[in-house]
Formats: structure tokens, sequence, C-alpha cells
């Protein structure tokens, strides 16, 4: 038994590219001025890769950068809008919420949460269906048949309900949350390093190391995945997006990061009973996680445009 | 044709066998569902009476089977909220659900299709680029966010259409509009590339060497073939928006399966949680069925073999 | 008056480095119910000329010719409607690769009937009964039950019988086939070259035939024009050119073709040494002689397509010098 046609469709379409552009093997590293040139050349990839760098900088600096404690609560000033509004102020630029805290504070803060969420959710899920993958793409047959079966059992499983069943049972924490996601987000690291080890296995020099002798853990670690690395990379982006996406989810549902953590999907979901009349409370931080997502998805679209012979430019 | 049709649907019963035991498994692994049931100013011995009232002292293989025997006969238990059966909950909110997930699919075929055809087409050029603007977008918003944003623009600012319930096809627009759009960017992108390959390839010269118009190019001889993956694509799309429906139900106050499912979990009503989780993987292993048979149907190579 | 007439036609296609130049500046005819063999190596330029005459050059593509009539439509200046019109009417198409050429998801009868019923010439019934009978002539049994079939049930082979058909369905004044045996076994090759020399006879189709074999010529031609980097360097009547090979290059691509009787079985096919020239740019000189024997310094400028007798004529400096003098040094073997 294989993967179904439609799960292979479903991995390979929700990359954005048809099915073979993650399969083929990635170029070698162009030299350092051409990588340059065309990482610059790609205007997605240079957008998305300053933007996730200022996330990153944001989200080391926050201590720095906020103007307040993000869970200080300065009662008698609640509900106070953003600067650029007329009874704004400078002392809060993005306002306060209902119960006082510094809104950008709040904000920037958030960037570290869902930094780490995306970032250790995307490990996890990647070292699980790494493995998954390649020993299903390097021995074929059986293992194949059995990963294969197990990967269309997950994908079956509808992801959102699931972690909402279980973070409820296990009560959401940001640990148990990323363990959560890091635990249900593997399918596609599978999907795709199959096909990517499955056209390895036959290649020359997978074949000259077992001629030589080399031991199997050996070729996988050495000859297989770093072979690999370059469609995992372009996977890696996409599941972190995909991680940050769900653990705002969670959050906004309630069964995600519990308060008073400045989840962005937090702050959406106390600020929704204002939105009618505030509407800021909700625009801030979902502008803030929609630019974050976009980001590495643009990133992660330019790093599968370099990796890709004759992509898109 | 036949047997492969035949395999398929062995494999799609036994994937719906497996997560019905990993979903069982893990709801009752994860946890104590006694004690979460119970609630967290219960006595000892009160969690200890739930547990064995509940039946959940016996071992878990036990109590899955009897699970198991009863689900097989479309029993799936009482829900411990409702003073109902959890199928008549689930008959009860389905339409719902259903009605969201395809308005919301209709919607996003009827946007994917034709921007992915026009953005190859138009390669490069500013359509090429909006669309995959677009598809951008509609990637990175989430979409309870995005449910929200339309509910301030469209029901409180704009007023033209309402906020929440699910009453007359008004209260559809909205949530379909926020769950299709979450669906679009992939079909578009996979009709995009496909379209591209397809046009690029040795028959559409063919077809063009016959002096056919560039519409019957397009429609009949590219369109077909580059749209294959993609209904096939539109049913596992259709599967997660069902998934996905609790999102949108719960911005949006549709009463569907989501809704349930939501609530259900907060009042840790498990026969309903495991219930939905069931009924929603098997929507999702039915339409990659049906998509594996259009599939085989569509394309000639496969299905004469 | 012939039917096709090409003067000073150009195919330019903008690439990473600057402009190729595909096709640069050839000059042919064809005749009605005649057929012109088209030949050269891989990557001379013949699929951008054919092409350039259905006017499916790539959209980057440029093409320019001081003339390019046919049947005296100047095929420069008509729109794309009318072009459309001529195509699969007028003037028709075989591809190289018959397992690609036809789309995979409707019937042979459907695809066969495609460009009949497009150019209006009758009923479906009509088109029908065109297709079985055409069917039948390319030598495909159960022609009917065929029409039904998808193309992948069908060997490469019948696939491009198929193609053949197709063209010949609405009785064209043209036919450009583009390597049509390339893609085949040698046994098929000979049965399908056969065929379209027939069907050709038969119909009184001109028919441009491209090849890179030159064997396959002198069996089917009634004239030659042999292209080199994108130039037609020598065009002549077939026996003419076999008795009189006046351009170096056509006479070394003359002793690499192993002749039964002449060519003592076992010996290695002869090829010219050297590389082609790369076509992006401009070419000075004779593009010919970094590979050529005869090159001298007057090969710096570019030679004249110079006449030697009635319709032959050769693109180099020396083409008018006596045979015996201007034949090549052995060339060396390739293993
Ligand atoms: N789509 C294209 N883009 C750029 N260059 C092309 C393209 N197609 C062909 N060429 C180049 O044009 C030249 C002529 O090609 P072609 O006409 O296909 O040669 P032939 O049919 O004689 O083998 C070659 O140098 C080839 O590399
Ligand atoms: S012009 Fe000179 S180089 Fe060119 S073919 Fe003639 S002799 Fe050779
Ligand atoms: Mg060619």
């Amino acid at each position: 038994m294989t993967i179904s046609t439609s799960t292979t469709h479903e991995a390979s379409a929700a990359e954005g590219a048809r099915p073979a552009t993650l399969g083929e093997i990635p170029l070698p590293a162009p030299a350092w001025s051409r990588l340059t040139r065309k990482v610059f050349g790609h205007r997605g990839l240079t957008i998305g890769l300053c933007l996730v760098l200022v996330a990153v900088a944001v989200a080391l600096l926050a201590p720095v950068l906020a103007p307040h404690d993000p869970y200080y609560q300065d009662i008698a000033n609640r509900m106070v809008p953003p600067v650029w509004h007329e009874s704004g102020s400078w002392s809060h630029v993005l306002g306060t919420d209902k119960l006082g805290r510094d809104y950008l504070s709040r904000l920037l803060y958030g960037t570290r949460i869902s930094l780490v969420i995306g970032l250790v959710a995307a490990l996890i899920s990647g070292v699980i269906g790494t493995t998954l993958g390649v020993l299903a793409g390097y021995f074929g047959g059986r293992v194949d048949a059995v990963i294969s079966y197990i990967v269309t059992t997950r994908l079956a499983m509808p992801v959102v309900l699931v972690a909402l069943a279980l973070a409820s049972l296990t009560g959401g924490s940001l640990f148990t949350v990323i363990v959560l996601l890091g635990l249900l987000l593997w399918d596609r690291f599978a999907v795709v390093s199959r096909s990517v080890t499955q056209q390895l296995r036959d290649s020359e020099y997978i074949h000259a190391a077992r001629t030589l002798g080399c031991s199997l853990p050996y070729i996988l670690l050495r000859e297989v995945l770093p072979n690999i690395t370059g469609a995992l990379i372009v996977v890696i982006t996409l599941e972190m997006a995909h991680a940050i996406l769900l653990e705002a989810t969670l959050s906004f549902l309630g069964m995600g990061v519990q308060p008073p953590l400045p989840s962005w999907g937090l702050m959406v979901a106390e600020g929704k009973a204002y939105m009618f009349f505030q509407p800021w409370v909700i625009a801030i931080p979902g502008i803030a996680l929609f630019l974050l997502v976009l980001a590495i998805n643009l990133l992660g679209d330019g790093l599968r445009d370099l990796n890709a012979p004759g992509g898109r430019s | 044709m036949g047997t492969f049709i035949v395999r398929r649907i062995l494999v799609a019963l036994s994937v719906a066998l497996t997560i019905s035991i990993v979903s069982f498994m893990l709801l009752h692994l994860s946890g104590d569902l006694a004690a979460s049931i119970a609630g967290p100013e219960a006595t000892a011995e009160q969690v200890e009476q739930i547990r064995i009232d509940y039946g959940l002292d016996r071992p878990i293989v036990n109590q899955y089977l009897e699970w198991l025997g009863h689900a097989l006969q479309f029993d799936f238990g009482r829900s411990y909220y409702y003073q109902s059966t959890v199928v008549d909950l689930i008959v009860d909110r389905m339409p719902i659900t259903l009605t969201l997930g395809g308005l919301a699919l209709a919607l996003a075929v009827c946007i994917a299709i034709p921007l992915g055809v026009v953005a190859a087409i138009r390669r490069d050029t500013w359509v090429d680029r909006l669309a995959l603007l677009f598809a951008v977008i509609g990637q990175a918003m989430p979409s309870f966010w995005f449910g929200l944003t339309l509910i301030v623009i469209f029901a409180v600012t704009l007023q033209w259409l309402p906020a929440a319930g699910s009453d007359g096809w008004q209260h559809f627009v909205l949530p379909a509009i926020a769950l299709g759009y979450y669906a679009t960017p992939a079909m578009m992108r996979l009709t995009r590339t496909g379209m591209l390959e397809v046009l690029e390839s040795d028959y559409i010269r063919t077809a063009r060497a016959k002096g056919l118009s560039a519409r019957s190019v397009i429609f009949k001889h590219a369109l077909r073939n580059a749209v294959i993956p993609v209904v096939a694509l539109a049913a596992v799309e259709l599967g997660f928006m069902l998934g996905g429906s609790v999102v949108i139900e719960s911005v949006f106050s549709l009463n569907g399966l989501g809704q349930l499912a939501w609530d259900a979990i907060s009042r840790n009503d498990y026969p309903v949680v495991q219930a939905v989780v069931l009924i929603i993987a098997l929507f999702y292993i039915v339409l990659t069925l049906l998509a594996d048979v259009a599939n085989a149907a569509l394309d000639p190579r496969i299905r004469t073999r | 008056m012939a039917l096709l007439e090409a003067r000073n036609l150009r195919v330019d296609l903008p690439v990473d480095a600057g402009t190729l130049h595909a096709v640069r500046g050839i000059d042919f005819h064809v005749e009605r119910g005649e057929m012109l063999c088209l030949v050269g190596e891989s990557g001379c330029g013949k699929s951008m000329t054919s092409l350039a005459l259905m006017g499916l050059l790539p959209r980057r593509a440029r093409l320019t010719a001081d003339c390019l009539d046919f049947d005296g439509i100047d095929l420069t200046a008509i729109s794309a409607r009318q072009r459309g019109g001529l195509r699969g009417l007028r003037m028709a198409m075989i591809f190289q690769e018959p397992m690609t050429a036809l789309n995979p998801s409707y019937t042979l009868g459907n695809q066969l009937c495609e460009a009949f019923l497009r150019h209006r010439l009758g009923s479906r019934q009509n088109a029908r009964e065109r297709a079985i009978h055409l069917l039948e002539r390319v030598g495909i049994s159960a022609a009917a039950e065929r029409l039904d079939q998808y193309p992948h049930q069908l060997s490469g082979g019948l696939r491009q019988r198929v193609m053949i058909a197709m063209a010949l369905m609405c009785k064209p004044d043209l036919i450009i086939a583009d390597e049509p045996t390339t893609a085949l076994d040698v046994t098929i090759q000979a049965q399908i070259l056969r065929l379209l020399r027939e069907l050709q006879q038969e119909s009184g189709t001109a028919v441009i035939f491209i090849t890179h074999d030159l064997g396959v010529v002198a069996r089917i031609a009634d004239r030659v024009a042999v292209m080199y980097a994108g130039e037609v360097i020598e065009a002549a009547v077939t026996p003419a050119l076999y008795a009189r090979p006046s351009h170096p290059y056509t006479r070394g691509l003359l002793s690499c073709i192993p002749a039964p009787g002449k060519t003592p079985p076992g010996s290695r096919l002869q090829a010219i040494p050297g590389v082609v020239p790369s076509l992006v740019g401009h070419v000075e000189g004779c593009a010919f002689r970094n590979r050529c024997p005869l090159a001298e310094a007057r090969c710096e400028t570019t030679p004249p397509f110079m006449a030697l007798n009635e319709g032959h004529r050769a693109r180099c400096h020396f083409a008018d010098r006596p045979m015996a003098s201007a034949t090549p040094s052995q060339p060396e073997t390739i293993s």
C-alpha cells in the first residue's frame, strides 16, 4: 500500500507547489555571492526574511522594548485607545486592555510565545516526521506500507478537535500546547522526507556507501539526512506557521495558552467582547499574528523557490 | 478499477477503526476522565463514585470493545450533559455543519479555479501577482480573526448581514466566506501550477496545431487535465473544513457539530467528543475515498486499466 | 508559384545570456505536392523553423522575414484568428513525440475529428467516417473500435500513425513532419517513412519532412535543404545533393552515413569533429569554420548562398571548387 493519492496531493498542494518540486533533490548550495544575489533578488523571500528577523529581534529584546510591564494592571486606565485615536496618548502607544495592561507591551511579549511555540513544535514534529519518512522511504516495502498507513490515519484525524480535546484534558499550558502540536503536526515532514529519500535511495553514492559496508545509521544520518535538509527546511517554516496559527486558535477558543500570558490568540479572545466599539483590540493582535505567519510563509515559499531548479522567479 | 476501489474501501475502513482506537485511547489515557467529569471541587470519594458509575474503572480494552460494539450499531451512548443520546445530538447538529462546509467549498472552488486558470494564462502579469497575493494573504490569516473582522465590517459597521445564528441563508454567508477563504489558496495554487504544466505539454501544441481557438485549447484540452488533482484536493479540503468548523461555528455562534464538540470539550462530555471526532474523521475518510474514485474516473489512464 | 516561400526567415529568442538566434535568415521554398527534407544536427533550428511556419513559436520568440508566403498569404501579416483558420485546415503538423502529443483525457475519435469539425468541413458523422477511412489507410486495424480508445492504449508506432491520420483529416496543402520517426523503433521507422511517402504521393500534399538523419532523406525526398547552426547551408534536388555535395558540412555528413555495400559491416560511424558554435549573440563569418577542414582566412567573412546549378545552392566560399580537392580529410572516428 502507498499513501493515497489524495494524501500526497494534500501535502504538496498545501505547500502550494507541484508535487515534484519538493521531491526534487536540492541543488548543491550556490556560491555565497550568488546565493545572496538570489536571496535578495527574490522579493517575497527578502520581505519574509526581514520580517522574521524583526520578529526574532522583538522577541529577544522584549524586556528592553516594552514600555510597561505586560502584566501590570492599571485599573484607572482601562481600554485606553491607541495613540492615533483622538483620545489616545503616548503613554500607551497601542492603548490598554480591559484590565488596564499596556497593549504594546503585551504584543511585544506575545512575539516570544508565538515564536517559541512555532519553533519547538516544528522541531518536535520534524524529528518524528522525518524519522518516519526517512525509514519509509529508505526501506520501502512493509516498513513503507506501515508508515504510510500511520500517516494516512494521522491525516484523517481532525487536528483542531483532537488538539482542543487533549489540551482541555491536560489543562492547557504553554508546555502542553507545544508538546501537543509537536505530536500532531508531523505528517508533512513524513510525506516530504519519504518522497525525497525514495529518490535518494537508488542514487549512486548511497549504493557506494552500502557497498563500502557503511552501517545503516551512518548511511541514514550522514548520507541521507544532509541531502534532504533543503526540503526539510522548507517544511519547517511552513509547519512553524501552521503551529503558530493553531496555538492562536486553541488559545482563542480558551483551551490553549492560559491567561495572563500575552498570547496573541488569547488577546483576540479577550478583546472579542469589545470589538464592536473598540475594533482595535482585535485588530492589533490579529495583524501581528497575520504578519508573523505571512513572513514565515514568504520565507518558506522563497526557500522552496531557491531549492527548486528553475522555480518561479 | 473494481479491485482498486475495493482495496481503497478496505483501507478506509481500517483507517476508521484505527482512528476510533487512537481517539479512544488518547481521551482515556491523557488525563483522569473521572476527575475531569467530577470537576475541581469534587472529593476523592465522589471521583471514585463517578469512575464506577461511568464504568471507567474497568480495563480500558474492555471499555473500548464495549464502546465499539455499540458504535457499530450507531449507538454512541448518552451525553453526560444533555438529556439525549449522542446520535440524536449529532443528527441534530450535522445539517448546519454540512451546509457551512458545502457552501464554503463551493465558494472556494468558484474562486480558486478561475483565479488559478487566469493566473496561469496571464503568468507573470499583474493578474498573476494579485492572485498570488490573494493566496498568500489567505494562507496567513487566522480564520477566527478573519471571521471576527468580517463581523465587524459587514455585520456591525455596514449591517448588511447578521453576525450570529443559523436561521436563514444570510447567516451562512459570512461563515462560508471565512471558512472558504481558508481553503482557497491551496486550490488556487494547485490549479495554477497544474495549468502551467499542462499548457507546456505537447498535446496542447497539437491542439493548437489543429487551429483550435484559444478557448477550446484552454478549457477543453488544458483545464480538463489540470483540474484532476484539484478535485482530489477539494475533497480533502472539505474534510479539513469540517474539522476546522469548530472555530468558525464558535465565532459565528452557529449551532453545528463544531460548536457541539467545543461545548462537549469544555463540559467534559466525553461520549460526545469521542463521537464527533470519529464522525469528522469518517467524513474525511469517505471524502478522500471519493476523491480517489473521482480521480480514477476522470483519468482514463486509470479508469481503463 | 511555390506553395510556400520563405526569404530571410529569422527566429530570435531572448535568453538569460542575451538573444539566441535560433534561425538566422534562411531561404527556402516548397512546391505543391513535393517533399522537402530539412536536415541537420539536433539544435540547428529545424523545429523552430517548423513552428515559425505554423505560427506556434513560444510566446517569447520573435519572428521576422523578408517574405513568408503560403499560397499567396503573407503569414507575417495575418491575425491570430486567420492563422487559426489555416492551421489544421491547410497546413498540419506531425510532432516528434507520439507518446505525449495526444491528450490523455480524450478518445482518439474525439481528437481525430476535432480539426474537421473546427473547420466546419462536415457533420460529426462525416468526421467519423473520414477518421475511420484514414485510420484504415494508415494501417490501423479495427479502426471503428479504435476511435473509442484512449491514447495510452496504443503503442508509440500506432500513435504516430494516428497523428498522421489526424494531420490528413482536412486534406491540407502542406504537412510539416518534425522528426516523426525519431522516437520510434528502427523497423517501425521504416514503415512510417514508407507510409508517409505513399500518402504524400497519393494525396498530392506537400510535405516538409524534418530529420537529423541524412540516410532517410535519399529514400523519400524530392529536394533537400541542409541546415547548420540556424542557417540553410545547402539546398538541392535530392539526386544532385548526393551526386555533388558542395558544402564541406554536407560532405562530412554524407561520409557519416553507413552505406549498404559500401561501408564494411562493423565499421564505426564517422562524425565531424568539433562542436556547433553558440547561437547566442551575433555569429560573424562562416558558422562552420571551427570544424571545417577547408577553412581559410576568407571564411572570417560571411559566405554567400552561392548558386551552383539549377536549384543547387551552397553557403560556402569554395562551394564551386571541384569536389576532389574539397573532400575533407579523413574525419576522426567517435567511439
Ligand atoms: N524554448 C526555447 N527557449 C530557448 N531556446 C530554445 C528553445 N527551444 C529551442 N531553443 C534553442 O533554439 C535552437 C534551435 O532549436 P530547435 O529548433 O529545437 O532545434 P532542432 O529541432 O533542430 O533540434 C537550439 O539552440 C535550442 O537550444
Ligand atoms: S566558408 Fe570556409 S569555413 Fe565555411 S564551409 Fe566554406 S570553406 Fe568551410
Ligand atoms: Mg527538433
